[in-house]
């Protein structure tokens, strides 16, 4: 494919939808949909301007602090929980209803036992998003294919290099699923959490421009968590594609077979 | 979960787990469900000793005799069932919404090579967007009608149903497409017979998943924006100090989760029951 052509697929559409934006609210004198010329000056006099440093790097901290502990916590009792048939049996049902708890809904709660700090919403965001990465761990664990893993066995290796290099790099895949999921809802909840009880943050900010009737910041705002939103993704996709490139490959040699 | 295909082989937990293989017959001990209901009910006394022996805050923290004597209480409540009405209702419309839109459009996109490819960056730039994004514009255009509800709820388990379906398109057999082809099936036909069949285990899949989705929105919303339903409810309860109130919920919003899972996954099932991942658990 060429070069033009790529480029063509690639940005064509994004620059219709931008270009069709800018044109359809270049006069526009309706309150609530401002010209897009305006929206973009607040993105980039305020989001990226002083906004940046006090309220967006406050959250994106908080979002990855949440987001670490959750990945720690749930694959290590995603394993623990995954190697045991027992242990998964009893477990099962508790953990089916904790992730089915919209987790939003934790946040009043965390609220009345963490208060309203810092710690509160590093502690929503990392039990909300816990639930997928620990569920899909599980799952990657336990369908550890069943040949390797007596091998394993016969050739006694057991404990850190079992799970080294046998069952971490087998349930990495699903592993990564859950990640992936789980990502997205710590998105989700770090903005939750700072509409509560936060003195600054993204999603404080944006509501504060919503509430004080500024609609181009209000927007602006908008466009900067779609960009954030947007941005994580891409990193993930990165970190994905790199560790998981050996089961993409093995994949593509699957299906053509 | 969206993607990788393999995430969706057939293997539904207890099922594959308990394969009676040829395997020798290893020394049963307790029945699984009977070891899920042992940790359910330990869940339920450790919530009852640890707010009382003071591990956890007694004063924010209920024992779990107080949180299910609060859920009897509320379901005797007419307002409680009003509640899960407008939720549910909420979340049934959206979702409906949704599923209609993104199988349509999944069809349209991904049946054409072109029309994939050019839609791709946009697609891969607009579903990542957090619809909680989108609650201050909701809020300015509609207050607590229940538009504003059903454009989270919408836009949130739209991309879930949309990527599934781009991924089930393009699962078509070749050998079927060409056959299909050479006997004159024609567009609508090709539609119906080939790619409907093939896209449907992906579709299912990603019902499920905006099901999932469209629950934890339309409660969101609820809670932040202040339509009615349980997620209003809760607001209202934990900001009157009715704690064993406000946890009683929770365990509500849980329960209504596990019952969308498990009705989703039963559809999956009955609709899927010709397809091979359904019909056998050889594990090969």
């Amino acid at each position: 494919m060429s070069i033009v052509r790529r480029l063509g697929l690639t940005f064509g559409l994004p620059i219709i939808l931008l270009a069709a934006w800018w044109f359809a609210s270049a006069n526009s004198t309706d309150f609530f949909f401002p010209p897009l010329s305006e929206i973009l000056t607040a993105l980039k006099d305020e989001w990226f301007g002083p906004r940046l440093l006090a309220d967006v790097v406050p959250s994106v901290l908080r979002l990855l602090a949440g987001y670490a502990v959750a990945v720690v916590v749930a694959v290590t009792l995603g394993v623990v929980i995954g190697t045991s048939r027992t242990v998964r049996a009893t477990l099962e049902p508790v953990l089916e209803f904790f992730r089915a708890i919209p987790p939003p809904v934790l946040v009043p709660i965390f609220l009345l036992l963490f208060g309203i700090g810092d710690g509160m919403k590093i502690i929503v965001i990392a039990f909300g998003c816990m639930w997928p990465i620990l569920l899909n761990t599980v799952e990657g664990v336990r369908a550890v294919d069943s040949v390797l893993s007596d091998t394993a066995r016969t050739y006694r290796i057991t404990g850190t290099a079992r799970l080294r290099t046998l069952v971490l790099p087998a349930a990495s895949p699903q592993i990564y699923a859950g990640l992936r999921q789980g990502l997205s809802v710590a998105i989700i909840l770090m903005v939750i959490s700072e509409l509560f009880a936060a003195s600054n943050g993204l999603g404080f900010a944006v509501v504060q421009a919503q509430r004080s009737f500024a609609i181009a910041e209000t927007w602006a705002g908008m466009l900067m968590l779609g960009l954030l939103g947007f941005l994580l993704a891409m990193l993930f996709k990165l970190v994905e594609n790199r560790q998981l490139a050996w089961y993409h490959g093995l994949r593509r040699a699957q299906r053509s077979s | 979960m969206t993607g990788s295909p393999a995430v969706m082989a057939p293997a539904d937990g207890p099922v594959a787990g308990a394969a009676p293989g040829p395997r020798p017959r290893r020394r049963r001990g307790v029945p699984q469900s009977l070891l899920g209901l042992a940790g359910l009910a330990a869940l339920v006394v450790l919530v009852e000793i640890l707010p009382r022996i003071g591990v956890l805050p007694r004063e924010y923290f209920p024992p779990s005799s107080e949180i299910g004597r609060a859920l009897a209480d509320l379901v005797q409540t007419s307002e409680f069932w009003t509640s899960v009405g407008d939720t549910l209702q909420g979340w049934a419309l959206g979702l409906a919404i949704a599923s209609v839109a993104g199988v349509v459009l999944g069809i349209l996109i991904g049946g054409s090579r072109f029309t994939r490819e050019f839609t791709a960056s946009t697609i891969e730039f607009l579903r990542p967007i957090p619809s909680v994004a989108l609650i201050p514009i909701a809020v300015l255009l509609f207050g607590t009608d229940i538009e504003s509800k059903l454009l989270l709820v919408v836009y949130a388990s739209f991309w879930q149903v949309l990527i599934q379906v781009l991924y089930g398109v393009q699962d078509i057999d070749p050998v079927a497409q060409d056959t299909a082809r050479a006997y004159g099936l024609g567009r609508w036909a090709r539609v119906r017979y080939l790619t409907w069949p093939t896209a449907l285990p992906y579709v299912m899949t990603g019902l499920r998943l905006a099901a999932a989705v469209a629950l934890i929105l339309a409660v969101t919303a609820e809670l932040v924006i202040g339509n009615p339903g349980l997620g209003k409810l809760l607001a209202t309860a934990q900001s009157s100090g009715a704690y064993a109130t406000t946890y009683a919920i929770v365990v509500v919003t849980g329960i209504l989760g596990v019952l969308v899972n498990l009705a989703f996954r039963a559809v999956e099932r009955w609709s899927l029951s010709w397809h091979p991942s359904q019909r056998g658990e050889l594990v090969v």
